[in-house]
């Protein structure tokens, strides 16, 4: 950190006693209230809309624009529910369920795809890792099209839908599995499997018994991440869904939201956003286990986006 | 023992490749292949009954009329503004997010002090939240109705049709929409600089202005050009976020052409061309993005 906040601000040693008076501007050692309002009011800007539909999923009327009143209505029970409109309850399960399917498969895939990448030093496994990194600066419209269209012209025994919606959410999953536990692995270096061989386990025992468990947080790390992003996905999912009987949560937000929506949508969001942030708690957890002290898993965090 | 340590490694060397096997093949199968699709549906020569275009997966059957046709029209013609308002909306939205993003980042990388931890869970947020939550939490506010209107009414302002084809609010609403991803990668490359280097430049009596030119500002070059790429490339892919807020032809960007020719009607080859066209001209932003994290990567170890 820098000196800024520390409080020396009058006692610049030496000549700031002889100097007059200094314009606020040229004091390095203020406090940097500008940027500080600069800040706190952004992360007002980026939180408060999404609180205030929050708030509207508990209201106690039709209206989206005014407060009504408090109410669980939206959530269970009342006609046009969550939990009594199908569609509404059909999407939430579409979404977890095929959260949880990619998870299921993109994790093993994706670790695997680390292990070999990092630890297998060719010409090769660099062109094959530059590839994998492809997927996560493609705009997701190139992705989602691209899908779209090998899945109607070429792989037509996938039908679109939940097959199709799993393979999309892989592929770009695997990317993300991949740069994680990819950093994890570079930072243990190989030492740990070398001794295992040394001692006597085979390869396939060295990895099993020693690498897995090294890399347990991070797995575990990217496959919540995978999770909340496959929750997330709009663009990949709207291509490939096929019909009504495939609908994810954020899809059906999209296509209700035009047409004369009641607050039981805002209840579906707010679940969805409740999903999400527990799947990034635990992450959060995950993380924190393999570093002591507060900020670091956060940071980790970050670094991954 | 050195045979049995020779085996060992011959059998590691074998080892690894057979674990990056899968998910290379699924990459190759899900990712170069369908990107091999989108040419051989652009470049189709022929269409079947329903006016659907039949793929050209041998390239000596690619017939280039759509494409081109596409390319013309796109620099002189029906998708002229449609291209020159997604390359405005996208340059304006990334002048509000580096104008609202790099101060928000430096405060929070380098001044946040005690409150570090909370001001980055507080921005990290967003990120976890749904994108199309954001935005439908947007069309609360702005209906005629809505809390925005209302507090312009408490100053005066007579109430505002926001959400019926109003390019202020797309670029708002794309702007809001990505700020979060903007943040992060210039969050940490702000984080990264040395604070001792911005303590010599103050001690050499330059002051805080000329301390952020000259120095923080070139030592975050790297991290903000990262910011900008990875924002830009969602963005000028972007359809829904239209859709939602706007939803009228009058701020139809490139996105929505691309999927109303791809999702809505026949005219797959179309989407595809514009599909095509928009990659390349993103193509170039992706391979210098991937460029310079290669050679971070190189010099960090």
């Amino acid at each position: 950190m820098t000196a800024v906040e520390t409080p020396r601000a009058q006692a610049a040693p030496g000549t700031t006693a002889s100097r007059k008076w200094v314009p606020p501007w040229r004091n390095p050692w203020r406090r940097p209230y500008v940027l500080a309002t600069v800040t706190w009011l952004y992360i007002l800007w980026s939180l408060l809309p999404v609180l205030i539909a929050v708030q509207f999923s508990f209201n106690d009327g039709r209206s989206r624009s005014t407060w009504q009143g408090f109410s669980l209505q939206w959530y269970c029970c009342n006609e046009g529910s969550v939990f009594q409109d199908p569609s509404l309850l059909l999407s939430l399960k579409n979404s977890l369920i095929l959260g949880l399917a990619t998870v299921l498969v993109a994790t093993p895939l994706g670790v695997m795809l680390a292990m070999g990448l990092t630890r297998w030093r060719s010409r090769t496994s660099k062109v094959a890792n530059g590839i994998a990194l492809i997927p996560l600066v493609t705009p997701e419209i190139v992705v989602g099209s691209a899908l779209y269209l090998v899945m109607v012209n070429l792989y037509q025994f996938v039908p679109l839908g939940r097959p199709a919606m799993l393979l999309g959410h892989v592929t770009f999953s695997i990317s993300y599995v991949l740069v994680i536990v990819r950093s994890r692995l570079l930072s243990i270096g190989g030492e740990y499997e070398e001794a295992g061989r040394d001692l006597g386990a085979s390869s396939l025992q060295a990895i099993r018994t020693i690498l897995v468990p090294l890399l347990m947080p991070s797995i575990f790390a990217s496959a919540m991440i995978v999770f909340a992003s496959s929750l997330d996905d709009f663009v990949v999912s709207q291509f490939l869904y096929g019909d009504a009987a495939n609908i994810t949560v954020p899809i059906k937000l999209y296509s209700a939201v035009r047409a004369a929506p009641t607050p039981a949508l805002n209840a579906l969001a707010t679940l969805l956003l409740v999903g999400s942030l527990l799947a990034l708690f635990l992450a959060y957890v995950g993380l924190r286990a393999r570093k002591r002290g507060p900020g670091s898993a956060l940071d980790d965090l970050a670094d991954y986006g | 023992m050195p045979d049995a340590k020779h085996g060992h490694d011959r059998e590691t060397r074998r080892l690894w490749p057979a674990l990056a096997l899968p998910g290379t093949l699924w990459l190759i199968a899900l990712f170069l292949v369908p990107t091999y699709a989108v040419m051989a549906v652009a470049f189709s020569g022929n269409i079947n009954i329903f006016g659907e275009p039949i793929p050209a997966w041998n390239p000596l059957d690619w017939q280039f009329d759509t494409f081109l046709t596409v390319l013309s029209e796109s620099v002189s013609g029906i998708y002229q503004a449609v291209w020159i308002r997604t390359a405005v909306y996208t340059f304006w939205a990334l002048v509000i997010c580096v104008g609202v993003g790099y101060p928000v980042a430096y405060y929070s990388a380098r001044l946040a002090g005690k409150r570090r931890g909370l001001i980055l869970a507080l921005i990290l947020a967003p990120w976890w939240i749904n994108y199309i939550t954001r935005m439908l939490a947007w069309v609360n506010l702005l209906q005629d109705d809505g809390y925005v209107n209302k507090l312009l009414g408490i100053v005066g302002i007579a109430p505002h049709s926001w959400l019926n084809g109003n390019s202020f609010t797309v670029v708002m609403a794309l702007a809001y929409g990505y700020l979060p991803f903007f943040i992060i990668p210039l969050f940490a490359s702000l984080d990264r600089i040395d604070g001792r280097l911005l303590e010599a430049s103050r001690d050499l009596g330059l002051g805080s202005v000329r301390t952020f030119l000259h120095v923080t500002l070139p030592l975050s070059r790297l991290g903000l050009i990262t910011a900008i790429v990875i924002t830009a490339l969602p963005m000028a892919g972007d359809y829904y976020t239209n859709t939602i807020v706007s939803g009228s032809p009058k701020t139809s960007m490139v996105g929505n052409q691309i999927e109303l020719y791809l999702l809505q009607g026949p005219q797959k080859n179309l989407g595809a061309s514009i599909v095509l066209l928009l990659s390349f001209v993103l193509l170039f932003f992706m391979l210098y993005y991937l460029f310079l994290t290669q050679r971070a990567a190189k010099d960090a170890r």
